[in-house]
């Protein structure tokens, strides 16, 4: 009993799970990082044909598992220079909120590494 | 009490040779314009990031306090399209083997009005300035860059081309061209608006730049050099 408790918390909290948060950073998303990294996620987002340094496939999973959680988050709310990339990916820290922030990266690991994230 | 009828018959006979009543204006900007733009400011506050979701093209409700009054006149009559892809997230995209692609064929086509209606929107929207006495608090004033720096800056430096186009072949397709700003956009708007754009709007997709009140009012120099000689 404590089993099937603990699990369904786990299950509950865990920020990879689906439910609202998902539904939210797929819908931030959309709204903030498919303009340059496409609306599957694969990098080729309608800007990046004219962009000097192409923005990076969120469906690969070996380059995103190297990233960290907390790389990602950082990435996104100072920008890339914050991690020595590209100024191209700018900060969005001022625009979302942190919990907004959160709920891309969750988003950013269902779409690399979960099966059929990209859909 | 004569008089007062008078004057009334006198006002609804006026009206209806003019075909204007009172609040004509207001309805016909509201009946041209309404179904796309916002005419009075979102409740932001309660709607959160689902309003940017239900936009269709930019709000309008501080019209007066950013655009050019000539500009929005001629284009009224004669539109062209802002935004190369659309208006995101609305935006209709195609998804091809080479990337996502504009769908020319869902991309909304702005409305052509006549000269006359389209003075007398303009006439309307131009009064619409919530934030005079914000834009009176900004201090830029015109200055020069060498195209060969401005575009420096602008592509190089700052990376304001991954979405915005500074000429027709350099730039992105996601955020409006801005070869055209400097006869568009009121130059005191462009510089307060680069300074703080969720002053504006706290839905943008136009994250706030990370730069100072000098490095603003070059890249608003650069968007004048580019403008002027187009």
């Amino acid at each position: 009993m404590r089993a099937v408790i603990a699990i369904t918390l786990f299950t509950l909290l865990s920020p990879l799970s689906h439910g609202a948060d998902d539904n939210q950073g797929k819908r931030l998303y959309t709204m903030y990082c498919t303009q340059c990294h496409g609306v599957h996620g694969n990098g080729l987002g309608v800007n990046s044909s004219r962009m000097s340094v192409q923005p990076r496939s969120h469906i690969e999973r070996e380059e995103m598992m190297a990233r960290s959680d907390e790389e990602l988050f950082k990435v996104i709310q100072q920008g890339g220079k914050s991690i020595d990339k590209s100024n191209l990916m700018p900060a969005w820290g001022d625009n979302l909120n942190e919990e907004e922030i959160s709920a891309l990266v969750a988003h950013l690991r269902q779409l690399c590494c979960e099966e059929n994230g990209n859909e | 009490m004569q008089i007062k009828y008078l004057s009334t018959l006198m006002a609804l006979c006026l009206s209806f040779i003019t075909g204007y009543s009172h609040g004509a204006p207001a309805d016909k900007v509201a009946e041209l314009c309404g179904s796309c733009h916002a005419l009075e400011r979102p409740d932001y506050e309660a709607q959160g990031r689902e309003e940017r979701f239900s936009r269709k093209a930019p709000p309008l409700y501080f019209a007066g306090n950013k655009y050019r009054q000539e500009w929005l006149a001629a284009f009224l009559q004669a539109p062209y399209p802002l935004y190369p892809s659309g208006y995101f997230p609305e935006s209709k995209l195609q998804d091809t083997a080479d990337g996502d692609i504009p769908n020319e064929n869902d991309l909304v086509t702005h409305l052509q009005l006549s000269e006359s209606d389209a003075s007398e929107v303009t006439d309307y929207l131009m009064n619409l300035q919530p934030y005079t006495e914000m834009l009176s608090q900004d201090n830029y004033s015109e200055g020069k860059v060498s195209l060969r720096m401005g575009t420096l800056d602008f592509r190089k430096f700052k990376g304001c081309d991954a979405c915005h186009q500074d000429s027709e072949d350099n730039g992105g397709f996601s955020g409006p061209i801005l070869y055209d700003a400097w006869s568009r956009l009121q130059p005191h708007y462009i510089s307060a608006f680069l300074k703080n754009p969720l002053q504006w709007d706290p839905n943008t997709i136009m994250p706030v730049p990370q730069m100072n009140e000098q490095a603003v009012h070059k890249l608003v120099d650069y968007l004048k050099a580019i403008g002027e000689t187009e």
